[in-house]
């Protein structure tokens, strides 16, 4: 427990670093996946091999990617630009899926009811197509966000890995106790982030709080 | 860095011998099915007996959702350190990780299955057993892959990182090059890996698709005035 007193100053950066890590895909993912899904869905021939390649993109080992970027774009090999990147491709190929399949659960006679009142395009597009698919896309945002936690720790291979890196550091000095409050904050972190999209969720959609609960999705 | 890295993987020397990659594929794979098999003999029958009782449901979700969160390093650390280096730590780590994905999967398909196919399935006077072997599993049979293929990528990317606690396979290109600065070899590794992962995903979904009844994806349909209903996507990993 002494280890605990007396390396605070470096659980606090790591788990700032972690933070950071993974929230900034997650948000670049939402800013790229739903234009692109709207896109999507208006020129519909590119929904299916737009969704096909998420799936391959998601199959890639982590650590495969974050090795093969550099390569790819010129980053440096222990950049940890390799890490937002990767995490965003990931964040991209998952969500992609659900903000066409939310987009497209918009009704037909809710679309026209806004057409005929007089919605431009995009006034339409963002107060009623996309309240209307925030929870699939939330159900997307919530497996995003959890994995991404989990992965962030696997670029501590590649020194830059925020809690990950209390896992390598404890397993160089033969150690439990780093890599237990590395496991342990990285299970209360994505617990975190996923109470707090479900409230972030509720505030989004009051309506769905009126009538019932919003259907819980497996995966 | 991109010619370095071809240099590296067309020179014959690098595939041959026990450190080849032709040798490092192989334990790869042999890591991967061990694995993967060992997963889904604890798994699959837990997976069969929740979703035909309908109980520990919540249970089963909420091992899935935990073990999404847990990282791969973390655990591979954790029980290397417990148990001390070798390969059966990191076995039983990989197994770890491929366990829930088979099990909320196979608990979800077979869970899923339509109750008024049961009461038909029963009212023909099926037992229990032939309706989970005759009904339910084979409905089930779509969501039972995609879960074996979550497992799959899941063990192939963990088997990869798990090089840094001393085990062989691919992810010693990765762990090896990091540590002599050889980018190309990392690289090696690297790209490996990844065209390993793409390709079990592509025979996972090639088994989906021929292994699921006819009766199911509509694939060969007898007549063209009845209407087969659609087997549920494969939902991704």
């Amino acid at each position: 427990m002494s280890w605990i007193g007396d390396n605070t100053g470096l659980i606090w950066t790591q788990l700032g670093q972690h933070i950071y890590l993974s929230l900034i895909p997650m948000v670049l993912g939402l800013l790229i996946s739903v234009p692109l899904g709207y896109v999507a869905t208006r020129f519909s021939w590119l929904a299916n091999p737009l969704v096909a390649l998420g799936g391959v993109l998601y199959s890639l080992p982590s650590i495969a990617l974050f090795i093969v970027l550099p390569a790819i774009i010129g980053t440096k090999v222990l950049s940890q630009a390799n890490i937002i990147i990767a995490l965003t491709i990931y964040a991209v190929s998952l969500l992609i899926r659900n903000v066409i399949d939310g987009l497209r659960s918009v009704p037909e006679d809710v679309l026209q009811a806004a057409v005929s009142v007089g919605y431009g395009t995009l006034r339409r597009v963002v107060t009623i197509d996309l309240p209307i698919a925030v929870p699939v896309i939330f159900t997307g945002l919530r497996v995003v966000t959890v994995a991404n936690i989990s992965m962030v720790s696997v670029g501590a291979i590649i020194g830059v890995g925020g809690l990950g890196q209390l896992f390598t550091l404890g397993f160089q000095q033969d150690f439990l106790t780093p890599i237990v409050v590395g496991v342990v904050l990285s299970l209360a972190l994505a617990l975190i982030a996923d109470i707090l999209l479900v409230g972030l969720q509720r505030l989004l959609t009051p309506w769905a709080r009126a009538v019932a609960p919003v259907k819980e999705v497996l995966r | 860095m991109i010619q370095g890295f071809l240099d590296y993987i067309t020179d014959p020397a690098n595939w041959s011998g026990a450190e080849g990659i032709a040798n490092r594929i192989v334990q790869h794979l042999g890591y991967t099915f061990l694995s993967l098999l060992i997963a889904a003999v604890i798994a699959f029958p837990i997976g069969l007996l929740i979703g035909h009782t309908r109980r520990g449901a919540f249970l089963a979700i909420n091992t899935v959702n935990a073990w999404r969160a847990l990282p791969t390093l973390g655990l591979l650390t954790l029980i290397v350190l417990l148990i001390g280096i070798g390969k059966v730590p990191v076995i039983i780590a990989l197994v770890v990780l491929g366990i829930p994905p088979i099990l909320a999967s196979t608990y979800a398909g077979v869970s899923g299955v339509d109750p008024a196919t049961i009461d038909a399935a029963r009212g023909m006077g099926m037992t229990g057993r032939e309706i989970l072997t005759k009904v339910e599993i084979p409905i089930a049979l779509p969501l039972i892959i995609s879960g074996l293929r979550s497992a799959t990528l899941q063990i192939v990317s963990t088997a990869t990182v798990a090089a840094y606690v001393a085990l062989g396979g691919l992810g010693r290109y990765v762990i090896d090059g990091l540590s002599l600065r050889d980018f190309p070899q990392m690289l090696t590794g690297a790209v490996l890996v990844a065209v390993l992962a793409i390709v079990l995903d592509l025979i996972f979904a090639a088994i989906g698709r021929y292994a699921v009844s006819a009766g199911l994806t509509g694939r060969r349909r007898r007549n063209t005035d009845t209407k087969t209903s659609t087997a549920p996507a494969p939902a991704g990993v």
